[in-house]
């Protein structure tokens, strides 16, 4: 049995954190300088310029790149093997309010009806998995609400099949147009039940940006998927074009005989995702 | 890309004609930050009859919550937010003579109506580019609702503040417009 102290890992989610806010990932980098030189119109262009510009400053200067730092979701997977001194949960969140507070962050997350601000940016959202080993692995995501807020969930019916997951997937990302930042991340869950699927969805968001599914059959809904969503004309911020999404992320689950669950999570292009292994 | 068009509120109902969907376009001077919570409660004043923390007449509202500032910087990381979830306020603000807002996204048909209506003009900036816009403000001064913290209204000095004209007077929405026009391509 390891032991990991509890502010180890509050000390590994504010550096997440902080660091996620101000440094975008490679893969996401690379992908954003890509669609610079692959956008068709000029005002697409000039948008994706304003956004490399951005997360230069960003890094250079170690600002946020977004003023919406988001609300943080986890997803831990502790080893079997490993014993924490507390609370794993306290722990995450005690990051959370440090990382937030210390990186003059954006405080988002308030009451659900009442709206009253927390004023920490807890509590996060926690997915816990137990896995195998003596070792935590600990991803992040800052989600900001823009994206968030045109995510969508759907049970279809099983005789709709592959072709009314399509479907629905690109009537979500039509409908959200220039609202969640594009170009996006388009995160979707296949199967499971109801709130598996969200899950799903989420998860297969924190894969580099254009990491294909391993499974052929479902890289190709991939593939399929993010061209028809170019071809919807979107563009950079909505203002019309023809890098609409980065990449699609597929993951795939068994379901009830009945059911066909389909989520799709939206992910701006300050597609902030980090993670740590303890 | 046409040359920016150079702006600088107040705007006069000519300031705002002249402008264009599609144009870029450079804010100087004044400009009043607005969202969600201080909307409800500028609503609300409305609603008693009592006056503004801000008269609007002329003026540009921008939809924005920033990060907060680091000792020795006047704003933290300050772009715009999603402008459709202030679409139930705006109409009653450009009655009053707002001449622009200034948000990321969409709006809904009340909206582009009451800006032909009123001549107004709402200005698009590239969402998420936070660090770069934060740079156009030089001065920012908290007016009215600092309990509300990001959203409370600050009134800021912009020195070229970059924003595309989406939605003109005369009702050409370049969401609709942008997206036909690219629709198919690849």
């Amino acid at each position: 049995m390891r032991e990991i102290s509890s502010k180890e890992i509050t000390d590994k989610v504010k550096s997440l954190c902080m660091n996620a806010a101000c440094n975008l990932t490679e893969d996401v980098e690379g992908s954003l300088r890509d669609a610079l030189k692959k956008e068709a119109s000029p005002l697409g262009r000039e948008v994706l310029g304003q956004i490399v510009e951005n997360f230069e400053i960003a890094r250079n200067e170690g600002l946020p790149m977004c003023q919406d730092t988001g609300i943080a979701v986890f997803f831990v997977e502790v080893g079997w093997d490993v014993h924490v001194d507390g609370s794993l949960e306290d722990a995450v969140n005690e990051g959370v309010r440090q990382g937030y507070g210390e990186g003059y962050l954006r405080k988002s997350v308030c009451h659900a009806l009442k709206r009253k601000n927390t004023g920490d940016n807890t509590p996060s959202i926690i997915h816990t998995e137990i896995v195998e080993g003596e070792k935590i692995r600990i991803r992040f995501a800052a989600k900001g609400a823009g994206s968030e807020n045109m995510s969508a969930l759907k049970m279809l019916k099983p005789a709709e099949g592959v072709e009314g997951v399509k479907k629905f997937v690109v009537d979500t990302v039509r409908g959200a147009g220039g609202n969640p930042c594009p170009p996006i991340v388009v995160g979707v869950g296949i199967g499971g039940s109801f709130e598996k699927s969200a899950i799903l969805s989420k998860k297969a968001l924190l894969r580099p940006v254009g990491e294909k599914n391993p499974d052929p059959e479902v890289s190709a809904i991939e593939e399929d998927i993010l061209q028809k969503v170019n071809r919807l004309g979107i563009g950079p911020m909505g203002f019309g074009g023809t890098v609409t999404a980065l990449a699609v992320h597929v993951e795939v689950f068994p379901c009830h005989i009945a059911s066909l669950p389909v989520a799709v999570n939206i992910q701006c292009h300050a597609d902030r995702h980090r993670e740590v292994i303890i | 890309m046409t040359a920016p068009v150079r702006i600088t509120p107040p705007l006069t109902d000519a300031d705002v004609l002249r402008l264009k969907t599609g144009d870029k376009v450079l804010i100087t001077g004044v400009i009043y930050t607005v969202r969600d919570a201080a909307h409800k409660r500028l609503i609300e004043l409305l609603d008693k009859g009592e006056g503004l923390p801000f008269d609007p007449k002329g003026q540009i509202i921008y939809y924005v919550g920033p990060t907060p500032e680091r000792p020795g910087q006047v704003i933290g990381s300050a772009g715009p937010t999603t402008s459709g979830r202030m679409d139930a306020y705006t109409p009653r603000l450009l009655a009053l003579g707002l001449k622009g807002t200034i948000g990321k996204g969409i709006r809904g048909k009340d909206v582009a109506d009451a800006m032909i209506k009123h001549k107004a003009v709402y200005l698009a900036a590239v969402g998420g580019a936070a660090a770069l816009l934060a740079r156009t403000i030089k001065k920012a001064e908290i007016i009215a609702y600092e309990d509300l913290g990001p959203e409370a209204i600050r009134r800021l000095e912009v020195v070229d503040f970059p924003a595309i004209v989406a939605i003109d007077a005369h009702g050409r929405d370049i969401f609709t417009e942008g997206i036909e026009k690219y629709r198919g391509a690849s």
